[in-house]
């Protein structure tokens, strides 16, 4: 069982860049068909500053953490064993490339079903910019499948 | 092709936004978002870690790549600016080979701190109906 201790748990902050090629290389990897995405100029003539992040590359971002696997390590998670079971966003300012921002994590709750056999961590993260704007947060559940 | 300022009166509760019809998904796709999204658990590229270390058949797609794709549904119909909240449930694996059809209907309209918003519902399917993400987002009416 995964230890309910590390309920409410904080991660230290960490700083991510947005870098334009890797937004041109997402877009490229989805399927994106709007320039807006992948093309300056189409961006600056729909009234954007820059390249504009699309809705879940957030969590690629998230995924730039210093040490990826710090929660897993943390919780003890064998990563054979996990799937993610949810994902949500709230979107409260747009994101461009050229952009820095600030992840804050959190372990909201750890809960299990079915007398154990699957366990779910919920975490929450905190994304502000460069000039200390709350932009979003992400909730992430992953499950652990003891069974 | 980008979306035009939506109002609200041009969004009622059982609108159905274009369906998203990708092509079948390919190992060539899960390798370019595995490098792309900085996801490289190998379970979505390497056969052979599939077969042999997580004990499946094959590799499979990522999840966020479906939620991905839901995302190009939701931004073709309406500018990033207006979405406020997306969410989904991973219900089902999407296999290499599948057809997956993005799809999202309005299901309520409400007022929140003086603005309008619209609540929509979103599936990815298969060819044969099996819902693989189901989920939902809130946006902004102008």
């Amino acid at each position: 069982m995964i230890d309910r201790r590390y309920i409410g748990h904080s991660f230290p902050a960490f700083q991510v860049e947005v870098e334009k090629g890797r937004l041109r290389f997402f877009a490229k990897a989805i399927g994106e068909t709007n320039p807006i995405y992948f093309d300056e100029k189409a961006a600056h003539a729909a009234g954007h500053r820059a390249l504009l992040v699309p809705p879940t590359f957030l969590f690629c971002l998230e995924m730039e953490a210093p040490d990826p696997a710090a929660i897993r390590n943390l919780l003890g998670l064998d990563y054979r064993r996990l799937l993610h079971g949810e994902q949500g966003f709230v979107y409260n300012a747009p994101v461009y490339a050229g952009d820095t921002l600030t992840f804050e994590q959190r372990i909201e709750d750890i809960y299990d079903k079915k007398n154990g056999a699957l366990e779910f961590v919920l975490r929450k993260t905190k994304v502000s910019n460069q000039h200390q704007q709350w932009v979003a947060d992400l909730r992430t559940v992953t499950v652990m499948r003891n069974a | 092709m980008t979306a035009s300022l939506l109002i609200a009166a041009q969004v009622q509760v059982g609108d159905k936004l274009p369906p998203l019809e990708l092509p079948p998904v390919s190992r060539h796709t899960l390798a370019l978002y595995c490098g792309a999204s900085g996801d490289h658990n190998p379970i979505h590229v390497d056969i052979d870690f599939a077969r042999n270390e997580a004990k499946v058949s094959d590799v499979f797609a990522h999840g966020m790549l479906s939620m991905a794709w839901l995302g190009r549904l939701l931004t073709q119909w309406v500018p990033q600016a207006q979405l406020r909240e997306y969410s989904v449930r991973f219900a089902a694996i999407t296999q290499v080979g599948e057809r997956i059809t993005c799809a999202g209907e309005v299901t309520e309209k409400f007022e929140r701190d003086g603005q309008t918003c619209a609540r929509l519902t979103l599936t990815t399917t298969n060819d044969q109906g099996q819902v693989k993400l189901a989920g939902d987002a809130v946006i902004t009416l102008a």
